[in-house]
């Protein structure tokens, strides 16, 4: 029975040193700890969270390199097909306007022969005609003494002329 | 090789020895001061789970390893009178104080007060110091050290702390749990040093001591009377949905239950500490029992006894840590149960 007998001493000097323990521990250990403690966790959440975000930024700007990447391709294979458009284009011109030329040129080169061709015919018939004029002349100065067969003959001869002209 | 094999058989039997010439010292000393009742088994517990005056560690041949605590007295009108336990052993008188069975008397019968340095009490003094180093060395090496991990002794505590409020407190108390903090990690590691350091031999026993739990479960009763909020005390005198000619009944019930949850704290670890101690106590007695009718059963007994003490301490390591836990998730469970909000 004594065993359950609470000392008076004893609580005494427990409750003294307990609350002596309590005050010291709670301002020079418990206080520091916890705070150290918590902001040791806030850090590392902060971390976390930095790096969490970095990770999304970073994903962003693949992502966003990925697209700038698609347009430049974009942009290429356009200005390729147009480069190759143009080109093409410059070339049909350049066969156009060379076809163009020589048709042209094979056209005038027709043009001359003809016209040489039908000025060699007309110096031809002008030398010819007075060829023929002047045998003729002679032939007549020969032949044609009197008056009357030189008009006979000089009708026949209007007549036969006119008759070539047509 | 050989010669340390031999060095370390020479150790053993010599501590062998040793402690057989304690053994039989320590039935020679029982049997000579119980001379009629031979050995005195509930003597012996008693005066090992008891407090004293004096811290006696063991008796060796004619030495007695004793230290003699100081004795402080107050009188109303005579003041404080400080003298050494000495002076009062062995049935002497000093001043008109003497001691009978274990407690300070005065000769006169007159009433004072007991203020003595007991074995407990400078046990308790022994522990404060301890937690004191350890936990302000601890913080110390926090300082400028916030965001690095924690190191050796450190490390060792941080989880204990961590544990406390995170598994302690902070289901609990929720948003209030930094307030108690500091209250229930006092308990906590106040409760398991002192349990640890009764179990070294020679050692009080201060858990186990009914005036230490006493104090412990009143500090958590104050504090859970003294933060209980309007909710807590409208359930101890207008509980909802009773009858109002209950409410007298009700009221006597709710008012014992307001100690009757302090008192089930400090019978609970009081009594889980004493019974760790009695028990191997009486496993080792049982060695000095047997040996009292032959002294070869006493020591086929010592086996037994040596391993059955053994295993009985290890458990006691274990209900140190936790009698000192659930101690404080029950100071907290009843804090908590005065400071939540009525929707709960």
């Amino acid at each position: 029975m004594d065993l359950l007998l609470p000392q008076f001493g004893l609580i005494f000097w427990t409750t003294i040193v307990f609350l002596l323990v309590l005050f010291l521990l709670s301002k020079y250990a418990w206080k520091p700890i916890i705070n150290a403690v918590r902001e040791r966790e806030n850090s590392i959440d902060e971390a976390l969270r930095t790096a969490e975000k970095v990770k999304e930024e970073m994903a962003a700007l693949s992502a966003d390199n990925e697209k700038l990447l698609q347009k430049a391709r974009e942009e290429r294979s356009k200005i390729l097909k147009a480069a190759k458009e143009n080109a093409d284009k410059i070339v049909a011109d350049a066969i156009e306007k060379a076809s163009d030329a020589a048709r042209k040129l094979a056209a005038d080169a027709k043009q001359d022969i003809d016209n040489q061709k039908q000025a060699a015919i007309a110096e031809l018939k002008i030398q010819s005609g007075k060829l023929a004029l002047n045998i003729a002349s002679k032939l007549l100065q020969k032949e044609l003494a009197g008056q009357a067969e030189q008009e006979s003959y000089m009708k026949k001869l209007i007549e036969d002329l006119d008759f070539n002209q047509n | 090789m050989i010669s340390k094999r031999f060095s370390i058989l020479c150790v053993l039997f010599f501590f062998f020895g040793f402690s057989n010439l304690l053994a039989s010292e320590a039935i020679q000393k029982e049997s000579t001061n119980q001379e009629e009742k031979g050995f005195d088994f509930g003597e012996l517990l008693m005066h090992h789970v008891k407090d004293a005056y004096e811290w006696h560690f063991f008796t060796l041949a004619n030495f007695d390893a004793t230290i003699y605590l100081p004795i402080i007295a107050y009188k109303n009108g005579e003041g404080f009178e400080v003298f050494s336990s000495r002076k009062v052993s062995d049935g002497n008188s000093y001043h008109g104080y003497e001691i009978e069975e274990g407690h300070l008397r005065r000769q006169d019968g007159s009433k004072f007060f007991d203020l003595s340095i007991t074995k407990v009490v400078a046990s308790i003094f022994i522990s404060a110091i301890l937690l004191l180093l350890i936990f302000i060395r601890v913080a110390r090496k926090y300082k400028g050290n916030e965001k690095k991990a924690p190191h050796g002794l450190q490390a060792f505590m941080e989880p204990l702390v961590l544990f406390i409020r995170d598994d302690v407190a902070k289901p609990i108390l929720g948003d209030k749990t930094y307030f108690y903090l500091p209250y229930l990690l006092s308990i906590f590691f106040f409760i398991w040093i002192n349990n640890m350091l009764g179990l070294l031999p020679g050692a009080a026993n201060v858990t186990g001591n009914i005036a230490i739990t006493c104090t412990l479960a009143i500090f958590t009763m104050i504090i859970v009377n003294v933060s209980g909020n309007k909710h807590y005390w409208l359930e101890i005198f207008l509980p909802p949905g009773i009858p109002l000619w209950l409410l007298p009944i009700m009221w006597i019930v709710e008012i014992m239950g307001i100690f009757t949850k302090p008192f089930a704290l400090m019978v609970r670890l009081f009594a889980n500490m004493i019974s760790g101690h009695m028990i191997i106590l009486s496993i080792i007695g049982l060695i000095f029992l047997f040996g009292e009718m032959s002294q070869g059963l006493g020591w086929g007994i010592a086996l037994f006894s040596v391993a059955m003490s053994t295993f009985m301490l290890s458990l006691d390591l274990l209900v140190a840590a936790l009698q000192a836990y659930i101690f404080t998730i029950l100071s907290a469970l009843f804090i908590g149960l005065a400071v939540q909000d009525a929707q709960h």
